[in-house]
């Protein structure tokens, strides 16, 4: 197991309260695995993918551990935790076109952090322009400023940025959302080309686009309410959902297979209840059709059978 | 990039013409007639005697011919370098008078302008890092940059000058001495700068300071940031950036700034009675000085416009994403 995520608990802080963005998370990921993360706008997805490797301001850790390689990753101490960040876990952020300092040319950029990272960068500079290379760009980017860069060329700069340590696990949190069709597939295929290269180990791929998930990644994961609903091999996901969730997620798509941009998942009657003060039981309760007296109790989020987990009494 | 600048230079040149037609047409259409006041003062007794002083001044300034000659003759004279004769100071030229008064204006507001600026962006960017300096700073900054400015000035004056008797109110050196090298003569120059300079810098430093602090804050907040945060670069990389970023605005602030150097100290030198170009601006206003107000305006036309060159270059100079604009541009 590359990664293992137990009871994982990520409220925000808030004047009227805490906001259980992310109420108890428990998860794994293999060697080589692309899981991808989906759910609706606010159902924690973020919150999750930022757990893992820096939270914002207003968060805070509530409870929870993680591993990656066997080692415990010291999540709640930030300062520890910056040995891991870039050389273990990765991100790839959504704002990859103003990831960049905009006042500085690309290479010096990427050389003060190396540097300020006890890397070096003169050792580092043929791979990673052997690494852009590889998703196109030359080593002229290098001497550029961000400005000078396409947003293409920018996301392919940032996505080679990130992955330039060969983290162990990579982060990419809505990294197509702004791209056109034919764009999003590429850049979620060059990710998974990354993968196969060795370059990352495993990846959390979030998303709103089931369709493309289906393409890269090997599992996807269900996030309802800040909660996890449903995770298993895509194929098995997409084919026979468990969850009353996942099945209705699955069956407001046009046609698996078929991408056609961003797609919200949205054709699902009611709305997701606030965080700010969740009802006790199974959070999905109030939308469910299939719901009945038990699920005022939490549903555990059990394997129902290899690989293979699910948050429902009815599963 | 010489197309860039062929561009920029054509525009100051014209704004030149312009606003120097501006300063000549101005004190010409303001009531009163610079002359009659004169003869008035001078109290002649015979008409004739009257009448002849009349045409005598008149064709000493240049006013006994039409005014579109007029006109011509002042770019005439203004190309020869000479800005004419001061009907106030009659019969000193405009040009010597203004650079008598240029320099206190200069020993005003450089140093003012400047220090602020240093001090400013020392403590906005110390504030934006260090929330207790940030709630002193803040609130401070606040009231000296909502405080008025003549407010603040009088206060000075009174406070420190008047009651304290710290320092002189008035003049830019006694009257007991004759300007010389003597460390005395320069202690007076200097006693009798400090209000005046004390009143610009204060009133200039908040501005600085929480200026600075914003942008500083904001820039720490902005993408790039959280990016090098999340791949766990220490936070002196970060801030680095950051404040590199932050001093292209106050850059231009600056300059914007040193270009209004010459005008800028108008009130302190009324305040104060500082005798440097705001000072001659008021007195070429109450006597109808058409030529030393045209002169000191012309001072602050060119002040502005050198300014503002200057910050085209700088910008050009620092911040990467206007020198690619304008490559872009001009290819
Ligand atoms: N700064 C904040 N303060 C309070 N609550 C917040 C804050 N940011 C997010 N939340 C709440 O946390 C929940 C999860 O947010 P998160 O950003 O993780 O969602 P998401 O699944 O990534 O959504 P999206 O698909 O829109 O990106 C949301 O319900 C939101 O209301
Ligand atoms: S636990 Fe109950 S309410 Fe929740 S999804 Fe399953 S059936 Fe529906
Ligand atoms: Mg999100």
């Amino acid at each position: 197991m590359s990664l293992k995520v137990r009871d994982l608990r990520v409220y925000y802080r808030t004047l009227a309260g805490d906001v259980k963005a992310l109420d108890g998370a428990d998860f794994e990921l293999a060697d080589g695995e692309i899981t991808g993360l989906v759910g609706e706008s606010g159902s924690g997805k973020s919150t999750l993918g930022k757990s893992l490797i820096k939270l914002d301001g207003r968060m805070r850790y509530v409870s929870g551990t993680v591993e990656l390689d066997g080692a415990e990753l010291p999540v709640r101490d930030s300062a520890r935790m910056n040995d891991f960040r870039f050389r273990e876990v990765s991100l790839i952020p959504q704002y990859a076109m103003s990831a960049m300092n905009p006042t500085r040319k690309v290479g010096r950029m990427i050389a003060d952090l190396l540097e300020s990272r006890g890397e070096r960068f003169r050792a580092l500079r043929p791979e990673l322009v052997r690494r852009l290379e590889l998703v196109g760009l030359g080593e002229q980017v290098l001497g550029r400023y961000p400005i000078e860069l396409s947003g293409g060329m920018k996301q392919r700069t940032v996505m080679v940025l990130s992955t330039l340590l060969d983290p162990s696990l990579l982060i990419a949190d809505e990294v197509t959302s702004a791209l056109d069709v034919s764009n999003q597939r590429a850049v979620a295929e060059t990710l998974a080309g990354f993968r196969d290269r060795g370059f990352v180990k495993s990846m959390i791929f979030v998303t709103h686009d089931v369709a493309l998930v289906n393409q890269i990644a090997d599992t996807i994961t269900v996030m309802y309410a800040g909660r996890l609903a449903e995770k298993g091999p895509a194929k098995t996901v997409v084919n026979s959902p468990r969850h009353p969730y996942t099945r209705m997620l699955i069956s407001a798509l046009p046609e698996v297979g078929v991408s056609h941009g961003e797609r919200r998942l949205s054709g699902i009657p009611g709305s997701p209840p606030a965080l700010l003060d969740p009802p006790a039981g199974c959070r999905f309760r109030d939308r469910c059709p299939l719901a009945f007296d038990k699920c005022e109790q939490e549903p555990p989020f059990a394997e129902v059978e290899p690989d293979h987990s699910v948050a429902c009494w009815k599963a | 990039m010489r197309r860039y600048f062929g561009r920029k230079l054509f525009v100051y040149a014209l704004t030149f013409f312009i606003a120097m037609t501006v300063n000549w047409i101005i004190p010409r259409f303001m009531p009163g007639d610079p002359v009659q006041s004169r003869l008035a003062r001078a109290s002649l007794q015979s008409p004739e005697a009257s009448a002849a002083m009349q045409a005598y001044y008149e064709r000493l300034f240049g006013l006994d011919v039409p005014l579109w000659q007029q006109y011509l003759n002042f770019w005439a004279s203004l190309a020869r370098g000479d800005l004419g004769i001061s009907i106030w100071l009659f019969p000193q030229p405009v040009g010597d008078i203004i650079l008598g008064a240029v320099p206190y204006s200069l020993a005003l507001l450089l140093p003012a302008i400047l220090l602020s600026w240093v001090v400013g962006n020392w403590f906005g960017a110390y504030a934006a890092r260090n929330r207790w300096l940030d709630n002193t700073v803040l609130p401070v900054g606040y009231v000296l940059t909502a405080t008025p400015y003549m407010w603040l000035a009088l206060l000075l004056a009174w406070g420190l000058g008047i009651v304290a008797g710290l320092f002189p109110v008035g003049g830019a050196y006694s009257f007991a001495l004759t300007p010389s090298a003597t460390p005395e003569f320069v202690g007076s120059l200097l006693q009798h700068w400090f209000l005046p300079f004390l009143s610009l810098f204060l009133v200039a430093l908040g501005g600085w300071a929480i200026g600075m602090r914003n942008m500083i804050i904001y820039e720490l907040e902005s993408d790039y940031s959280n990016y090098l945060e999340a791949l766990g670069a220490p936070r002196r990389l970060v801030r680095r950036y950051a404040f590199r970023n932050a001093m292209l605005p106050q850059l231009t602030g600056l300059a914007l700034q040193l270009g209004t150097l010459v005008a800028g100290s108008l009130l302190t030198e009324i305040v104060f009675s500082y005798p440097g170009l705001g000072y001659l601006i008021l007195q070429a206003i109450r006597n109808q000085d058409f030529f030393l107000l045209q002169g000191a305006f012309m001072f602050i036309v060119v002040g502005v416009l050198i300014a503002n060159f200057i910050i085209d270059i700088v910008y050009v100079l620092v911040d990467p994403r206007t020198r690619i604009q304008m490559q872009g541009g001009a290819a």
